[in-house]
């Protein structure tokens, strides 16, 4: 038996120290849902607003076989057919939604990580063990009361655990009724359970690792479970022996309870001496717009949008005055400095005005979340590139943006983005006065 | 208080103009008056004197004047708290083939009615079966002249 360094057989998985996950359903629709009622029942895609792939499917799209980040091109015959509702996303709405299940949430332990825009653990350690499948069912119907959402609950004695039984809830392969308690069940039972889940549902097991996996002969959880943890870490990674260790419970990923992220980064400055030109404006935005990314990382957020204004010297009263400011959203929200910086001089080729002396100018990340998944957080490289680098490449694109004839180009592009975007895209239901839902 | 200081004092301001004023932190009894009396608290809220559920509230825009019995007025903005049950009598937000409506909740010999403050609207009342989906119960509206 030397071959296997943990005694798996012996180590109950259920609860030493109970760590729920709780996960929204279909979170982008749901949240449409609440304050459209129509969609209720229908097939409903949320697209991204930049590719226009699919980020979020209700069931009923699921079960049509539309798979994620399928672009909408290739579903529109299907979508004709079975009368699939499009929408473009709304990162407002689904931003106030998420603070508002991730307070309701946190009511429930005292210890909560936010891990996502929809979905959080919960430390349930120190309450009964017997009562933990209730307790599932009052966060699923608080939830779903208050704020409109249904909530899938996983509960396990691993974070690692802790999702694969949000899954199994999700997928109804275990539990009941949206809820999951791993220990409810046998050593016996789990690992039958566990022989009928793939090996890619793990979470932390992306595509490349299963298709090796599977290559190998590891193609359910339970085989990678019992396999031999210390040979997967030569062969993989710790990061991977981790994950056994998880699957068998001993905890090896803390519950990190981040302290409450910024809501919004702001880096603007005044300028020494006025400046008229684009250019030069448009320096010191991607420049503000570079060193906001910075601090937007360094707290492993994801803006959802980017406000960029100028203004004149408001203290010069005879000189024309002039100060306007534009919100972009994000199709999606990224932490990536190209895609900000560029967000930010879009904005600002659609504000600036020429003729003008402009004293001030700066640069507003909003709508910030925590990075979604620690899988694409392990294996990104930005650490990779070299901040000078990026900031030399951003410079780049910007000199080159700024020819001529690309001006006006990027200036329409940014238009008939903005144009597509409101046709499908629902009112801002819970953050503007303009855009309240109504009722008869 | 007496009951009729009550009549007297507070009483007959029920239903006057609304009047408002700095909350103080003193009790007011007889002796000495408090040098604390002069210190105002702190400003008044109108979110949280309207507001007891802050993450399960929502402001809904009523549509039309199904509820002007009830003072709910086109154009008024309801606050709905979704965290509360439901009971007859409630004015709730409910979904009804597919939209929002506002109106009163009654539960009577069994049946429920989503009955509307307005008699030239017409009571609905709901179908053996036919399950109600209560959105939200309206705890307050409020309506801007300016």
């Amino acid at each position: 038996m030397g071959r296997r360094d943990i005694d798996y057989q012996e180590v109950h998985i259920g609860h030493a120290m109970p760590i729920a996950l709780v996960d929204c359903n279909n979170f982008y629709v749901s949240c449409e849902r609440v304050f459209d009622p129509k969609l209720e029942g229908r097939p409903v895609v949320v697209l991204s607003n930049n590719d226009g792939c699919a980020v979020a499917r209700s069931g009923e799209v699921k079960a049509l076989g539309v798979k994620m980040a399928e672009p909408w091109f290739k579903m529109e015959k299907l979508a004709k057919q079975h009368g699939i509702i499009a929408l473009s996303s709304n990162y407002t709405l689904y931003g106030d939604m998420s603070a508002r299940v991730m307070s309701i949430l946190s009511t429930f332990s005292p210890k909560q990580e936010v891990y996502s825009i929809d979905e959080c653990f919960l430390d349930l350690s120190g309450f009964d063990p017997q009562s933990l499948v209730a307790y599932g069912q009052t966060i699923r119907k608080t939830i779903k009361q208050h704020v409109g959402i249904p909530v899938c609950v996983g509960i396990a004695g691993t974070k690692t655990l802790a999702k694969l039984a949000n899954h199994c809830a999700k997928k109804r392969y275990a539990g009941k009724d949206g809820v999951c308690d791993f220990g409810r069940y046998s050593a016996t039972q789990i690992s039958k359970l566990f022989a009928t889940i793939p090996v890619g549902d793990i979470w932390g097991v992306g595509r490349k690792i299963s298709e090796k996996l599977i290559g190998m002969n590891i193609e359910t959880v339970e085989d990678l479970r019992t396999a031999n943890s210390s040979r997967m870490r030569q062969q993989f990674s710790i990061v991977l022996e981790r994950t056994i260790k998880e699957l068998n419970g001993i905890s090896c990923i803390e519950l990190d309870e981040a302290d409450t992220p910024r809501q919004q980064i702001m880096v603007s400055r005044s300028f020494g001496q006025e400046v008229s030109n684009f250019d030069d404006l448009s320096e010191s935005i991607a420049y503000f717009a570079n060193s906001a990314a910075e601090k937007l990382r360094k707290d492993e957020s994801v803006a959802s949008g980017v406000c960029v204004f100028i203004q004149t010297n408001p203290f010069k009263g005879k000189s024309p005055q002039y100060h306007r400011s534009v919100v972009i959203p994000m199709g999606e929200p990224t932490g990536d400095t190209v895609k900000l910086v560029n967000v930010a001089i879009h904005g600002l080729t659609a504000i600036y005005r020429g003729g003008f002396s402009y004293k001030k100018s700066g640069v507003l990340l909003m709508g910030l979340q925590p990075k979604e998944a620690i899988q694409t957080s392990l294996f990104d490289d930005f650490a990779k590139q070299d901040k000078s680098n990026k900031l030399m490449s951003v410079m780049d694109s910007i000199n080159r943006r700024m020819g001529k004839g690309s001006m006006t180009i990027a200036a329409s592009g940014t238009k008939q983005r903005w144009a597509m975007r409101r046709d499908s895209k629902s009112p801002n239901y819970t953050t503007d006065w303009n855009e309240l839902p109504t009722a008869t | 208080m007496p009951y009729s200081l009550y009549k007297k004092i507070i009483a007959p301001a029920i239903g006057k103009t609304l009047v408002l004023t700095p909350l103080f932190a003193h009790k007011i009894e007889a002796g000495f008056p408090s040098p604390a009396d002069d210190y105002i608290e702190g400003r008044l809220s109108l979110d949280e004197h309207l507001i007891q559920h802050r993450d399960a509230t929502f402001f809904v825009r009523a549509k039309g004047n199904s509820m002007v019995g009830a003072g709910i007025y086109d154009g008024d903005l309801l606050v709905v708290d979704r965290s509360l049950t439901p009971s007859s009598g409630d004015i709730v937000i409910a979904v009804l083939d597919a939209e929002l409506t506002v109106k009163r909740l009654i539960k009577r010999d069994g049946m429920v009615i989503l009955k509307p403050e307005n008699p030239d609207f017409k009571e609905i009342v709901l179908k053996d079966g036919q399950e109600l989906q209560v959105w939200g119960v309206v705890t307050s509206t409020t309506k801007k002249f300016i």
